[in-house]
């Protein structure tokens, strides 16, 4: 028999190696980081197997809480869940009330824009950002010019991607302001973890995130149209074939709301009409999980099966709330955000408390000229492209493909941007039989309501693959509790 | 509450009605043989009859052996009334509508589901299948009584219980028609020991033989066609599936009873006070294959009145206007 306070096992932090890595919760010395010492004691002193048993109950929990995603093209409705890791990432109480402040502030800053540049085009005339870069964008929407969304609120539900340099700083990776998906796993996530860590909750003072869906409820009952006093909610989702379909079905289950699909409402003498038994019912807020394109095929795309002819105009007539507003996909363009600190001086004269990435824009000639010539050191981002698609690593990268991307670039300028390679922080995460640093980010959710709300959490992703920096979901990557810890906790 | 939801949560009831009905008289043809056996070569046939589906599975079994109606009936995937599509359908009714029922309800046909799937690909299931056929008998009343028990006695539930009330009164009155079809080659088996042992049969089938021995003593065919289709007490005779459907009809739509509002209350209650101004006499008069046949035509009316009234998405007001003299 093995004794003593060693622990005989690999699931042991004595034996973890941060490999000159920024890891969240072991400092360079092998200490684990303020906040996180009690989960880390907790860890070191379960007996052998415990952990691997937490995280395969935990697997089986998520399963049977059926929150899965369907696997495309198979009809037997195959269901996988998304992969979760049991250890947390764990923000301190002081780092977390600077990424509070610093996505406040952004979140303000990138909602005036909107309303500038489907409004008056001030930054545009000032020469602040480029016009033709704003005006070009594919997803730049001509039919919201002059809109005027309920309480001039644009961008009611935003994720903000966050990443850690090396040297420990945080910066802003990307806005995602159009139907940004993943807080269903962020309270699921947690309704595991406190099954598994039950004391350590208590005694570490992790702020609570299960009251989000009231908070999304108020902020959307806060765009009714005037005179209503009890709006009616929807969630409108494009169906079951959509991966993000047990997110729109758990969201409208906790805020008590109807989901809804696209033939499911009618614009009805002007007005949004759900289809019931009883008859057509007025929709005063609807909550949509579709993108602009297929909102309207009246509006936008003709082929849309999925949308609701007429919705755009009851939205201009203002007898219906859509939240987020069309058009806010511009101010996630990549190349836009390339200005948002700019953007934040601008229009509120303070600094960014929240660092962009420096970016290199290829539409400006002497950039692109840089890239051209560091491709091998940068990373390259189409600008509409999301979830880790049409993107070059170019330290990862052979050299053909970065030969390719140069042709990209010079072809299209205004598509790419391109920015240095940024090593994500890490955590120690189960692989097989012990941790090994694994990279992450961080999604926190900010809600523009009658006031700003961050929840103090948000997904963190991992990239499950050994080395990988890419952490969507559809490359390889799963997701971890967030852990951030109270003030006096 | 939701046309889409409306139709998707009476159509999950459905289904599952549908696949324990269909456990339930292969279950009793299947215990019918085995009593029988000698003397008399199996008949399948009239269970492939009852379906009314005997052209789809000529073209696909051509003979009806016991392993060819069993799989028919039980795990055909092409076939859209087996046991395994029928499950699969409910499925992904209960799917589209899970932020509307119990979550209780959804594990549990899940669960039922895959313990289909996997029984589709033993053999053994094939060969002594009794065990298969109790087991979706009790995973579909286990389903039924979670629905009763976790879900808000609301509209969703009225619309659950008017999909299954249906279902299982064209379902009673089809195994009722397995046993026309069974007598029909030997009319001189009529009041013999055969005749017994299948209107014994067609009792057991619906869990009515304890049942009717209480109420009416001897096997009498006439008692028994009585008491399948016209008493009001017995949990699956049509009547009492037809007054059922017909009070959550009247619940959901706020209607006084005896009064209409819409097409489907309309036909519902013509079905129903058909059958309660009915005799027994009277149905064997005109033919007892003929009076189903033709009760099989009216609830499929009924389906289809409801559909046009609650989900084809008219205004209910204008609905209301045209039918409330």
């Amino acid at each position: 028999m093995c004794d003593g306070p060693v622990s005989s096992h690999g699931l042991t932090f004595q034996t973890y190696d941060t490999e000159g890595m920024y890891d969240e919760l072991i400092d360079e010395r092998g200490r684990p980081r303020p906040g996180a010492e009690i989960l880390v004691n907790r860890i070191s002193s379960l007996g052998p197997g415990e952990l691997l048993r937490y995280q395969a109950a935990a697997e089986r929990l998520l399963f049977r809480m059926g929150i899965t995603f369907n696997v495309y093209g198979d009809q037997q409705g195959t269901e996988k869940i998304f992969p979760f890791d049991i250890v947390p990432r764990i923000v301190g109480a002081r780092e977390w009330q600077e990424i509070d402040r610093g996505l406040r502030q952004r979140i303000r800053a990138l909602n005036m824009f909107i309303g500038d540049v489907y409004g008056e085009q001030r930054i545009l005339r000032d020469g602040v950002v480029p016009r033709d870069l704003v005006l070009g964008a594919a997803s730049y929407r001509r039919v919201c010019e002059g809109l005027q969304p309920p309480r001039g609120i644009w961008c009611h539900i935003t994720g903000t991607d966050l990443i850690r340099d090396r040297d420990g700083r945080v910066y802003v990776l990307e806005d995602n302001l159009r139907c940004p998906s993943g807080v269903s796993y962020v309270l699921e996530n947690r309704e595991v973890m406190k099954r598994s860590f039950p004391q350590i909750f208590g005694e570490t003072g992790v702020r609570p995130v299960f009251d989000y869906p009231s908070h999304l409820l108020a902020t959307l009952a806060h765009l009714a149209p005037e005179p209503v006093t009890h709006p009616t909610i929807v969630v409108l989702t494009p169906g079951i074939y959509n991966a993000a379909y047990f997110e729109h079905s758990f969201l409208a289950l906790q805020m008590g709301v109807e989901l809804v699909e696209g033939r499911d409402l009618v614009v009805h003498d002007g007005f949004v009409c759900m289809k019931t038994t009883t008859g057509l019912q007025r929709v005063d807020v609807i909550y949509r999980r579709i993108d602009d394109d297929f909102l309207d095929p009246a509006t936008f795309r003709p082929d849309s099966l999925l949308g609701v002819p007429g919705i755009i105009e009851a939205y201009r007539q203002g007898r219906v709330a859509l939240a987020n507003a069309p058009g806010t996909g511009i101010a996630d363009d990549k190349v836009i955000y390339a200005y948002v600190e700019q953007m934040i001086k601008y229009y509120l004269d303070e600094e960014a408390i929240l660092p962009n990435v420096p970016t290199y824009v290829c539409a400006d000639p002497q950039q692109r000229q840089y890239v051209l010539e560091h491709l091998d050191e940068l990373v390259v981002k189409a600008a509409n492209e999301s979830g880790g698609y049409g993107m070059l690593i170019g330290p990862h990268a052979t050299a053909e493909e970065r030969e390719r991307f140069a042709g990209l670039i010079t072809a299209q300028p205004r598509n790419y941007i391109a920015q240095p390679t940024i090593t994500l922080s890490r955590v120690p995460t189960i692989v097989g039989d012990h941790f090994e640093g694994r990279h992450v980010d961080l999604r926190p959710y900010i809600l523009y309501g009658e006031h700003i709300w961050v929840l103090p959490g948000g997904l963190t992703r991992v990239a499950l693959r050994k080395g990988s920096l890419v952490v969507n979901s559809s490359q390889g990557g799963g997701s971890k509790d967030t852990w951030v810890i109270a003030e006096n906790g | 509450m939701l046309s889409r939801v409306a139709d998707s949560v009476l159509w999950m009831s459905r289904y599952v009605e549908r696949a324990e009905n269909l456990a339930r008289f292969a279950d009793v043809t299947f215990n019918l043989m085995l009593d029988q056996s000698n003397g008399h070569r199996e008949q399948w046939m009239p269970l492939v009859n009852a379906t009314g589906d005997n052209r789809y599975f000529a073209e696909r079994y051509r003979t009806a052996t016991r392993e060819h109606v069993i799989r028919f009936l039980s795990f055909d995937d092409d076939y859209p009334n087996s046991i395994l599509s029928c499950l699969r359908a409910a499925r992904e009714n209960a799917r589209t509508i899970r932020e509307s029922i119990a979550s209780e309800m959804w594990e549990q046909l899940n669960n039922f589901y895959h313990r289909v799937m996997d029984a589709s690909r033993s053999r053994e299931c094939l060969l002594a299948p009794q065990e298969f056929f109790q087991e979706v008998k009790l995973a579909s009343q286990l389903f039924n009584g979670i629905t009763d028990s976790t879900m808000l006695h609301g509209e969703g539930w009225q619309f659950a219980r008017l999909g299954r009330m249906l279902e299982r009164a064209d379902k009673t009155s089809r195994i009722l028609d397995v046993k026309y079809f069974l007598l029909l080659p030997r009319v001189d088996d009529v009041g013999t020991t055969t005749d017994d042992l299948q209107w014994s049969a067609v009792l057991r089938s619906v869990s009515g033989f304890q049942m009717y021995r209480r109420k009416h003593g001897r096997i009498a065919p006439d008692k028994i066609v009585g008491f399948l289709v016209l008493d009001r007490a017995f949990p699956r005779a049509i009547m009492h599936c037809v007054d059922s459907a017909n009070e959550s009809l009247h619940a959901i739509s706020g209607s006084p009873e005896d009064t209409f509002w819409n097409p489907a209350e309309k036909r519902l209650g013509q079905l129903r006070s058909e059958l309660a101004y009915l005799q027994v006499q009277e149905i064997i008069d005109q033919g007892l294959h003929e009076f189903l046949d033709g009760l099989q035509r009216k609830i499929n009316r009924v389906g289809e009145a409801l559909y046009e009234t609650f989900c084809a998405g008219q205004p209910q007001a204008a609905r209301r206007a045209q039918f409330a003299q």
